[in-house]
């Protein structure tokens, strides 16, 4: 831990990247990027590049995991090897499983799965270059890539992290801000319910600092969301405009 | 999965929307906890714990193995577990699911996170040589929360468990007789709650969890911090929910801790 002593947080309260406090990274938003798949998007925030694209619904393989009332959501979150540092085994970790498995949790509540039973949906995401919060990345694109799949939403499902670095409660951590930080929340949201479908935490946060953690992160949750509207109006309203 | 008919579903979920529970129990009551220390003579700690009818095993292993590159005097916490087919009918051997992955993981975290071990004084040789502490979390008895019985499962081994003494003699580790005390620092309780309908309620039996919409489970330490946190299910929290739980998590766990004199 050479540099655990290299302070995060700067005398003017700036973080490493000149960030304040509650400053998201620059986010990028791309809706329907991949031909093949019925549903895509592309999502860059700070240096985390990520894929996400949908196949479905149709019929699920193997058979026997269909549901007679429902669609089965099925999830996979993956990094490419050369996505960090050092070069990643491209079998899934036990990290991964565990992502997969709370990703998928965090859509399943904003998708009318009722509306197909019998068949099957795949979420796939792609970590092609990681930066810190990941997870949340990966959710906010998985969701706009089910809304451009046309698959039936309550809500689209936006998430953002917020930790602590340096005593002080702060917005979407880097990934070096999660290592060197005392603690992580990612949480993702469905901001018309005011619902929360995914909160994990790791470090040591009191009670004030977690309330005030789920308070920014959901403010951050919000100011995604609009970009997640803006990227889908880029794709879908432009066209209209076109036709006219 | 095994079904809970639907007559049941919505009794339970009726009784609980007035304050009761089918067995008896309050909303926030846990069921009767039991806990014993040193089962396996075999492993360096061990515990069972009974949290009503769920049953579950931790056995500890203390290995001499390699620190990781980022963390030279600190030795390692391995933790696995394993939903053993005997357990319930609707486990099956094989390579570990992703439930228990998950599991594994929660209880990974609670004790990671909380510092519970003191880490650096399982270090032999820095950047060469640490103890490895592995975890194995076997669930015997499948009747709901798992999580909260394996993560008090594990704590108990692991105040239970006793490392070899050694001395390092011309650069190599010679183990010598008798045992010291795993340095244990922190006491991490690891409280879960499950939505059904739109209640609360901690503990959730098999049924229950069957019926919950989601689940929510927070590890505090000593000191009433929050030190990990799991949602899971395919429901959602209010946010004034989230913090409701963390209150009552901060109570049940400071109940628990003060019962077992820990």
């Amino acid at each position: 831990m050479s540099q655990k002593h290299e302070k995060l947080i700067d005398k003017k309260g700036l973080r490493l990247d000149g960030r304040k406090s509650d400053e998201l990274r620059p986010i990028k938003i791309e809706v329907g990027v991949l031909s093949n798949a019925d549903g895509s998007a592309y999502i860059e925030t700070g240096k985390n590049k990520i894929l996400a694209a949908i196949y479905g619904p149709k019929e699920l393989h193997p058979k026997h995991l269909a549901l007679p009332d429902r669609m089965v959501l099925r999830c996979r979150y993956h990094m490419a090897p050369f996505s960090v540092q050092e070069r990643k085994s491209p079998a899934p970790s036990r990290r991964e499983v565990e992502l997969s498995k709370v990703i998928r949790e965090s859509l399943e509540p904003s998708i009318f799965l009722e509306y197909y039973p019998r068949t099957g949906i795949d979420v796939f995401v792609e970590v092609l270059q990681a930066d810190g919060s990941t997870r949340c990345a990966s959710i906010t694109a998985a969701s706009l890539a089910l809304a451009d799949a046309g698959i039936p939403m309550r809500d689209l499902v936006v998430a953002c992290s917020a930790g602590k670095i340096d005593g002080t409660v702060v917005l979407d951590l880097t990934d070096t801000e999660d290592k060197m930080g005392e603690a992580d929340v990612p949480l993702a949201l469905m901001p018309n319910l005011n619902a929360i479908t995914l909160l994990q935490m790791d470090g040591i946060l009191t009670f004030e600092e977690f309330e005030k953690a789920v308070d920014l992160a959901i403010e951050g949750c919000r100011k995604i969301y609009a970009m997640q509207k803006e990227a889908l109006k880029v794709k879908y309203v432009s066209v209209k405009e076109v036709e006219e | 999965m095994a079904m809970v008919t639907r007559v049941k579903q919505k009794q339970i979920a009726q009784l609980i929307a007035k304050g009761k529970r089918l067995d008896g129990r309050g909303l926030t009551d846990y069921r009767e906890i039991k806990v014993e220390q040193g089962i396996i003579e075999r492993a360096e700690g061990s515990a069972r714990v009974l949290l009503g009818r769920t049953e579950v095993i931790v056995g500890t292993k203390i290995e001499i193995g390699q620190p990781f590159p980022d963390t030279p005097n600190e030795g390692v916490l391995t933790v696995n577990a394993e939903l053993v087919p005997l357990a319930s009918s609707t486990f099956e051997p094989g390579p570990p699911d992703e439930n228990s992955i998950e599991l594994a993981r929660i209880v990974d975290r609670g004790i990671r996170e909380s510092k519970a071990i003191d880490v650096e004084k399982l270090c032999i040789e820095p950047g060469k040589k640490v103890f490895v502490a592995f975890v194995d979390v076997y669930v015997l008895n499948h009747d709901g929360n798992l999580i909260d019985a394996s993560a008090l499962a594990a704590l108990a081994a692991l105040l239970n468990t006793k490392m070899p003494n050694y001395e390092i003699e011309e650069d190599e580790v010679k183990i010598k007789p008798g045992y010291t005390q795993l340095p244990m620092t922190r006491h991490p309780i690891t409280v879960t709650f499950a939505k059904i309908n739109d209640n609360l309620i901690v503990d959730p039996w098999l049924e229950e969890e069957q019926v919950m919409n989601a689940r929510l489970s927070m590890a505090i330490d000593d000191d009433s911090n929050i030190c990990a946190i799991q949602k899971g299910g395919s429901g959602y929290f209010a946010p004034k929910q989230v913090l409701e739980t963390a209150k009552i998590a901060n109570e049940k766990a400071e109940e628990i801790r003060k019962r077992l004199d820990w």
